[in-house]
């Protein structure tokens, strides 16, 4: 006879300990029956809010309907479990299914805590817990301009960012006098709310809201010290509240603040009665994360099956990004072991709060608080689970690499064979070392198929790549940064390759030093690299070009493209303004102001692409490379021609610039700008180059990034003149034109390169490579031979000729829809 | 142009009508192109590296963009591949399967080149 197990509840915790059961191999023995009160199957809850940033809620599901059939799993969604008869071993859904059971498990996890304020139920008032939830959110932020959070810790300040992301003026509001009461301590959290604070997002503390206010819908909140703050929507993330009322229906025992009671085995006061995950109390302890319960499954799975495994309190040290910004607490953070003492580290320029309580001695770690910077994180937790001794000098651990990258390796080698390091797949040091030995495993793709190591929260990947490649130096292998499968060179090495062997075409490459017939990481790179070098015409290697490159235009949804043409230093005259709209108007394209200071059109057909550009060349225009990793823009304030505090023309520079890189193919995008003085209007500082006038000439920034991971340029040269300055940017893009990997910025190029910007000064301005005179004539060579391509296409019928959506017809995709909006067209949303 | 035929399973089992959708010089070298017949829209692939030719949907099922014929070729382990230029997910010109892990996967079509024309083997 199998034994029949129901599992209530299909969140994260219920699906895996479906997958650990399975696991066992087993299966023979069960027979499984899932009921989910969702009407979806298990999805990524952790990872909820990547919703907002694209992720379909297909992505994120754990497994596909067709997992649970193939593993003969009964699963039954938008049913909950409504009533247990512990006696007679029965359960009736909400529906009326009644099913008998051996073992029963309750994996119901938790809902969103929601303090009782009176108005909690109008309209614009939600939580932040299902997929559902932030569909709802998203359709209401539409209409709303305003948002309150309420909950300043992990949970709210998550919320707090899909709040921001989705455009609402936003607003954290906690009851504690300090954000994340329960991971930081004062000094830490008073540096994350300044970082919050940048980004513009309001934070108020010692706050208890009163009342919920507005007619049906909510209009305004008011807290309990008579303040009124109108908002016209708010997600409450205040905490979490064990779904435990199955269990008291059924008289199981529970906790005073809720949560179903379980021992050491996940058995509730009933023994064939199991709690797993969020819902269960251990030790009058709530775990609300995902590793700790996917730990109690673990234990469930071999307490059925016979197997002796008990569950200890948990390690709760976590590591997240909240709003961007690195927030890290383990072990003892507030040091309250006696006879522990204290080392902080505080920046408050750069926002970075470090802390670290150790013993008495020196000798060990108790736990620490990191915020703004975490890159330490994971050797700081396995030096503090593992009882490693502390260095003669503690805090180098905690400040990071001043002492060389040696002793990250040496921290590494320390650690004990059974050492966790993926905490969510309890997977060890010695699962990961010894799957390179005996299994052959080089890289990250085949550990996290080997063993599943970093598929969990991910947290773990940085300390198994490190791991993986110690272990093959180890074993004398070569690590090496290789492109793909087909080249097994680094973009450095193809670089060369290209230029010493005269390759001007992909098929010459694969034949002489690759393999196969090439991929979508190894064709876009080789054409950047041979553009490059010899500069040709890029449609002469249009297999190779990503579809942006590939017609010259960026695809948007839907399938049309933009089209952006170049408007250098952001300078234009009415005559050119007015062709831009004609132009627009023709071909009913939607515009809108670039960031960088340009005009970009959208929802051109592809066969209409040759047409436009037609008309815009005939008017003096010229292709932007907004479609290429290639010099976009260079920004301008007015400087010295009109501003009153401008020292020098910088729109004449930055036009003189723009021009002089205009179409040059590089590892990534390229920005830059330049300011008439050092009140910075044009944001010189975010560019990869940017140059701010000075009394007495320029000064060079280089390697700055906006974009997701923001980061300022650093001062390169001060006080230079025209010539000089031109003179290093040359050296400069040429050298990380020939150096950087595939896709990374120029800010990333610097953080990777050992010795920093002192080194880049040497090679760039000390010439101490000796290469500044080729790196001058190579840029020469690139300026020389710079064409316009979409002048090529447009005078070119055979290239015209690309640029329609069927081969068998002239027409264009029947399935492109648009919809008005603002008295504008945009597409339809994609499904 | 000689003449050739890439062999396929599902011809075999089951019985295909070809359809001429155009001629081999339309679609560049290692390069697709999208043709519509019976009011579908097929991506064809001219896969030059190997001699070969494929066709598939034109529609990615990610986001249900009428885009494949516009991605661009490759192979992983020597499977050729198509990369969706949206999100770069990958399918199988073979099999028509996702190679990046997602459930969803694409339909493939039979193929073969008589003279300078190209057809797609539709089932009845
Ligand atoms: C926005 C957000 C961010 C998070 N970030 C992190 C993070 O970075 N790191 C981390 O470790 N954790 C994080 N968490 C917490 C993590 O998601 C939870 O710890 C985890 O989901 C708990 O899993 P569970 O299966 O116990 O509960 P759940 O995932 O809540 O699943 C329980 C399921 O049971 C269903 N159910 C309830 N009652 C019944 C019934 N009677 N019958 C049938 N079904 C029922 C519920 O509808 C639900 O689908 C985050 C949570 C959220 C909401
Ligand atoms: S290391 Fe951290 S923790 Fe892990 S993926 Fe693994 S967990 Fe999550
Ligand atoms: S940066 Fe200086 S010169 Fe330029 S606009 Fe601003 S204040 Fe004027
Ligand atoms: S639409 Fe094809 S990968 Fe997203």
């Amino acid at each position: 006879m199998k034994q029949k197990i129901v599992v209530a509840g299909n969140g994260m915790v219920g699906y895996k300990f479906c997958e650990k059961l399975i696991a066992k191999n087993e299966l023979a023995r069960y027979e499984i029956t899932v009921f989910g009160e969702e009407p979806r199957p298990a999805y990524d809850r952790v990872h909820l809010s990547a919703y907002f940033e694209g992720k379909t809620a297909e992505e994120l599901t754990m497994a596909p309907l067709d997992w649970y059939a193939a593993h003969n799993i009964q699963l039954v969604l938008g049913d909950p479990v409504s009533f247990i008869n512990p006696v007679n071993k029965t359960i009736t859904s909400m529906k009326g299914v009644v099913v008998s059971y051996d073992k029963l498990i309750l994996a119901t996890g938790s809902a969103a805590f929601v303090p009782p304020i009176p108005g909690s139920e109008k309209d614009g008032v939600f939580v932040y817990r299902t997929i559902e939830d932030l569909d709802l959110i998203m359709d209401y932020s539409k209409k709303a301009r305003k948002g309150a959070v309420i909950g300043g810790g992990l949970l709210g300040l998550e919320a707090a960012k899909a709040v921001a992301d989705l455009g609402l003026e936003t607003h954290v509001i906690e009851f504690a006098p300090r954000l994340m009461p329960r991971q930081l301590d004062e000094a830490g959290a008073v540096i994350l709310k300044d970082k919050i604070e940048e980004l513009g997002i309001t934070v108020h503390l010692s706050k208890g809201t009163a009342s919920i206010d507005g007619e049906n819908a909510i209009k305004a909140l008011t807290f309990t010290d008579g303040v009124v703050l109108d908002v016209d929507m708010l997600v409450i993330s205040a905490g979490i509240k064990p779904r435990d009322e199955l269990a008291v229906k059924t008289g199981l025992a529970v906790g005073k603040r809720g949560g179903i009671v379980v021992n050491e085995y996940m058995q509730t006061s009933d023994p064939n009665i199991y709690a797993i995950g969020e819902c269960a109390l251990f030790q009058e302890m709530i775990y609300g994360l995902v590793a700790p319960g996917y730990e109690m499954a673990e234990v469930a799975v071999a307490h059925i099956a016979g197997i002796e495994r008990t569950f200890a309190p948990y390690d709760m040290s976590t590591k997240l990004k909240l709003l961007g910004v690195d927030v890290a607490s383990y072990g003892d953070c507030y040091g309250t072991t006696p006879q522990s003492k204290t080392i902080v580290f505080e920046d408050k320029v750069k926002g970075i709060y470090k802390r670290m309580n150790i013993s008495e001695d020196g000798k060990t770690l108790y736990g620490g608080i990191l915020v703004g910077e975490a890159e330490n994180y994971n050797m700081l937790l396995q030096t503090f689970k593992n009882g490693i001794v502390l260095p003669p000098n503690p805090e180098d651990l905690m400040l990071g690499s001043r002492g060389g990258s040696d002793s990250s390796a040496n921290g590494l080698s320390m650690l004990p064979d059974e050492a966790l390091i993926c905490s969510c797949e309890g997977v060890s040091k010695g699962d990961i070392c010894g799957a390179v030995r005996e299994l052959n495993i080089t890289d990250m793709a085949g550990m996290k198929a080997c063993n599943k190591a970093g598929t969990g929260c991910g947290g773990c990947v940085p300390l198994v790549k490190d791991l993986i490649n110690d272990t093959m130096k180890s074993l004398g292998k070569v690590v090496k940064t290789v492109l793909c499968e087909h080249f097994a060179y680094s973009r450095q090495e193809l670089y060369d390759i290209v230029k010493i062997q005269e390759i001007k075409t992909f098929d010459q490459a694969l034949d002489q030093v690759g393999k196969g017939c090439g991929c979508e990481v190894c064709k876009p790179a080789i054409a950047s690299i041979l553009s490059s070098t010899w500069n040709e015409m890029i449609l002469k290697h249009a297999p190779l070009q990503d579809t942006n490159d590939k017609f010259l235009a960026n695809i948007q949804k839907g399938g049309t493209y933009s089209v952006v043409p170049r408007i250098p230093g952001g300078e234009i005259t009415p005559d050119k303004l007015i062709v831009i709209g004609s132009v627009a108007k023709k071909y009913n394209l939607y515009t809108k102001i670039t960031g960088g200071q340009r005009i970009d059109m959208f929802g051109a057909h592809v066969h209409e692409l040759p047409d436009i550009w037609e008309e815009l060349i005939n008017a003096g225009f010229e292709s932007g490379h907004a479609y290429g990793k290639a010099l976009r823009t260079v920004k301008s304030c007015v400087g010295s021609t009109w501003c009153r505090f401008g020292l020098h023309d910088s729109v004449g520079f930055a036009i003189r610039i723009e021009e002089r890189y205009r179409g040059l193919r590089a590892p990534h995008k390229l920005k830059s700008a330049v300011s008439g003085c050092v009140r910075e209007c044009a944001e010189a500082k975010s560019k990869d180059f940017g140059i701010i006038a000075t009394e007495k000439g320029w000064n060079l920034f280089v390697c700055g990034n906006g974009g997701s991971n923001p980061q300022h340029a650093l001062l390169f040269a001060s006080d230079i003149d025209e010539a000089t300055c031109i003179k290093y940017i040359d050296r400069f893009l040429m050298f990380y034109m020939k150096t950087a990997e595939p896709l990374s910025r120029t800010a990333t190029w610097l953080n990777k390169m050992e010795g920093g910007i002192n080194y880049l000064k040497e090679v760039v301005i000390e010439d101490s490579l000796g290469i500044c005179d080729q790196l001058e004539r190579e840029m020469q060579f690139m300026v020389d031979t710079y064409a316009c391509e979409w002048a090529e296409v447009v005078n070119n019928p055979e290239l015209r000729k690309r640029f329609k959506h069927f081969v068998n017809s002239d027409e264009a995709d029947p399935t492109v829809a648009f919809k008005t909006e603002r008295e504008q067209k945009f597409p339809v949303d994609w499904k | 142009m000689e003449e050739k035929e890439m062999p396929n399973p599902i011809e075999q089992l089951q019985k295909v009508s070809w359809i001429k959708a155009c001629t081999t010089d339309s679609i560049p070298e290692n390069e697709g192109g999208c043709v519509m017949i019976k009011g579908k829209q097929i991506a064809i692939f001219n896969f030059t590296k190997t001699g070969e030719w494929f066709a598939t949907d034109n529609q990615c099922p990610h986001k249900m963009q009428m885009i494949l014929s516009r991605g661009m070729l490759g192979d992983q382990a020597g499977e050729p591949k198509v990369a969706c230029p949206y999100h770069k997910k990958t399918f199988s010109l073979n099999t028509g399967e996702c190679m990046s892990g997602e459930e969803y996967s694409i339909q493939t079509y039979p193929v073969k080149i008589e003279k300078n024309e190209v057809f797609i083997g539709l089932r009845d």
